[in-house]
């Protein structure tokens, strides 16, 4: 139902989210959307060396994808690009059954989005535009 | 129909079901109807004694597979009034009838320079194929602009537009957001005014009210089973009989051929034969015939009737939700309504409904540049067809009173 879905916690991401907004001089942005349902998102980074330095995301997106881009951009500063390509990953396998090794617990308040299928690529996409923009300098 | 909703309701076996223990309401019709047990029951019957290839077998179970089959294309003939039935071409649905016309006649008739009128206000169906035709063609490509907020086409500019003479016009009937019905007869006798041939998206339309080929005076019309109570995979594509004549193959194979050689160029058959290569989606067309008796039985006045007063107690009622945007007229001319609330995005308000028992359709409704030029990528939709009943609409505006609360 849906409150094994949207917890307190993520709610608050949702109508509160962290790192909503434009980034000033970022070297590194994407665009995601998800065809789907309108989820339309950017993520935009500062990347010095090889460290995510700044993360920030725009867009217009439902509450599980919002949440999860909140979170997501708070957890993923000061790491490594390296760093962040295995949370990535740790990260989709924690929507895909439910655990993922290794997670900040944070993250773990979207757990309970396997249970819904529909809502996997609602928490995914700003993961996936995040991992697009590592790859893709701004200019 | 008011009087014999009940009847109606309990052909419909999907309304025994139910979500987190809420029967479940479905306003979800836009995107494909619901079947009754008549129809079903059609398909198995069909299946177990009816059943093998069309055309081209001496047995008794090919015999009453082709009557089944001719049966279903006199069947959808008579829905549309269309003068003769060989008019009617079997497809996959509207979408496959759009690409057929635009890679026949349109690869045949579109060349370089000429025009391609479409308006804002098309699904992707209907804008797709064109938009490639017109880019392989080096053709140009025109749009009757909408007016604000959705409420109706722009008929003045559609008469300017018109007035140029572009080649062809193709317009949807009844658009699948917008709740508004386009006049579709005027349309075409402005086009043909013009010498321009026109193409008509009846997907909405089409077993939901009236539709007369004749009277709307158009050279093509599309339309799709699955919209009106009749299986997904089979559609049709009617046309005037002397351009579907004109018209070269698209498919070939099985069934569309004359004589065939190894040695020189294939002749094929007229149409709708030419245009139906490989084995038909024959079990498909049982099931429609069935569906449009069904449609017949209950009256397709009555069932436009319905569903539109349906429409317009939710536009009434959804007015009084702060935040909640309304597309298209306030006077629906079409059983649906598109809305957007502001701070509680479309993919949450499904979702919850959902867990409500109610089916809502969430997303940019496959009509991505309408909505975004509407300013809103991504909106509700909630449609009602025969087997909607006025509590629906109650429970649609209790749903999202209590996902405003908790979204915003």
């Amino acid at each position: 139902m849906d409150n094994e879905l949207y917890q307190a916690v993520l709610m608050q991401h949702s109508k509160q989210p962290r790192n909503f907004g434009p980034l000033e001089n970022p070297t590194h942005a994407a665009d995601g959307h998800n065809a789907l349902c309108g989820d339309e998102i950017s993520v935009a980074l500062r990347i010095d060396g090889n460290t995510v330095a700044e993360a920030k995301f725009t867009g217009s997106a439902c509450a599980i994808c919002t949440a999860s881009a909140s979170i997501m951009t708070g957890e993923v500063k000061g790491l490594t690009c390296d760093a962040v390509q295995t949370l990535a990953g740790n990260f989709r396998a924690l929507l895909k059954d439910g655990t993922g090794p290794e997670l900040p617990k944070k993250l773990e308040v979207l757990s309970g989005v396997h249970q819904f299928p529909q809502r996997v690529k609602c928490a995914a996409l700003p993961w996936e535009t995040l991992v697009s923009a590592m790859q893709s300098p701004v200019g | 129909m008011a009087s014999n909703l009940s009847e109606i309701r309990g052909q419909f076996p999907f309304l025994k079901e139910t979500v987190n223990g809420h029967p479940l309401i479905y306003l979800d019709s836009a995107a494909s109807s619901q079947k009754p047990a008549r129809v079903i029951g059609r398909m198995s019957r069909f299946m177990e004694s009816e059943y093998a290839n069309v055309h081209r077998g001496i047995h008794l179970l090919s015999e009453r597979a082709t009557a089944a089959y001719e049966n279903a294309r006199t069947s959808v003939a008579k829905l549309l009034n269309a003068p003769r039935e060989e008019e009617v071409v079997f497809t996959r649905g509207t979408t496959e009838s759009v690409n057929l016309v635009a890679n026949t006649w349109g690869r045949e008739n579109i060349k370089p320079g000429d025009t391609i009128l479409l308006t804002e206000m098309e699904h992707h169906s209907n804008l797709l194929p064109w938009l490639k035709l017109a880019r392989d063609a080096d053709a140009n490509v025109e749009f009757v602009p909408v007016l604000e907020n959705g409420v109706a086409l722009d008929l003045d500019s559609a008469r300017r537009l018109l007035a140029k003479g572009p080649k062809l016009f193709a317009f949807v009937h009844i658009p699948n957001t917008l709740g508004l019905e386009n006049p579709a007869a005027d349309l075409c006798a402005w086009a043909s005014a013009s010498g321009t041939t026109t193409f008509v998206d009846g997907a909405q339309s089409v077993g939901h009210q009236p539709v007369d080929v004749q009277e709307m005076g158009c050279d093509f019309l599309a339309c799709s089973s699955h919209k009106m109570c009749g299986p997904s995979g089979i559609g049709a594509l009617w046309g005037r009989h002397e351009i579907l004549s004109a018209m070269p193959p698209w498919q070939y194979g099985g069934e569309m051929v004359d004589r065939a050689y190894y040695d020189k160029p294939a002749t094929y058959r007229e149409p709708p034969a030419r245009f139906e290569a490989g084995t038909p989606p024959i079990l498909e067309a049982a099931g429609w015939a069935e569906a449009i008796a069904f449609l017949n039985d209950t009256g397709l006045e009555a069932i436009r009737e319905h569903s539109v007063s349906l429409a317009n107690a939710a536009v009434q009622q959804l007015q009084k939700i702060d935040g909640l945007r309304i597309f298209g007229p306030v006077a629906r001319q079409a059983g649906l309504v598109t809305f957007s609330i502001e701070g509680v995005h479309a993919h949450d308000v499904a979702f919850f409904a959902n867990e409500r028992g109610l089916a809502l359709r969430a997303g940019h409704h496959c009509a991505q540049p309408l909505m975004r030029m509407l300013g809103s990528p991504s909106s509700s939709r909630a449609s009602f067809y025969l087997y909607n009943q006025p509590s629906d609409v109650d429970a649609l505006v209790a749903i999202l009173h209590e996902a405003v609360a908790f979204f915003r």
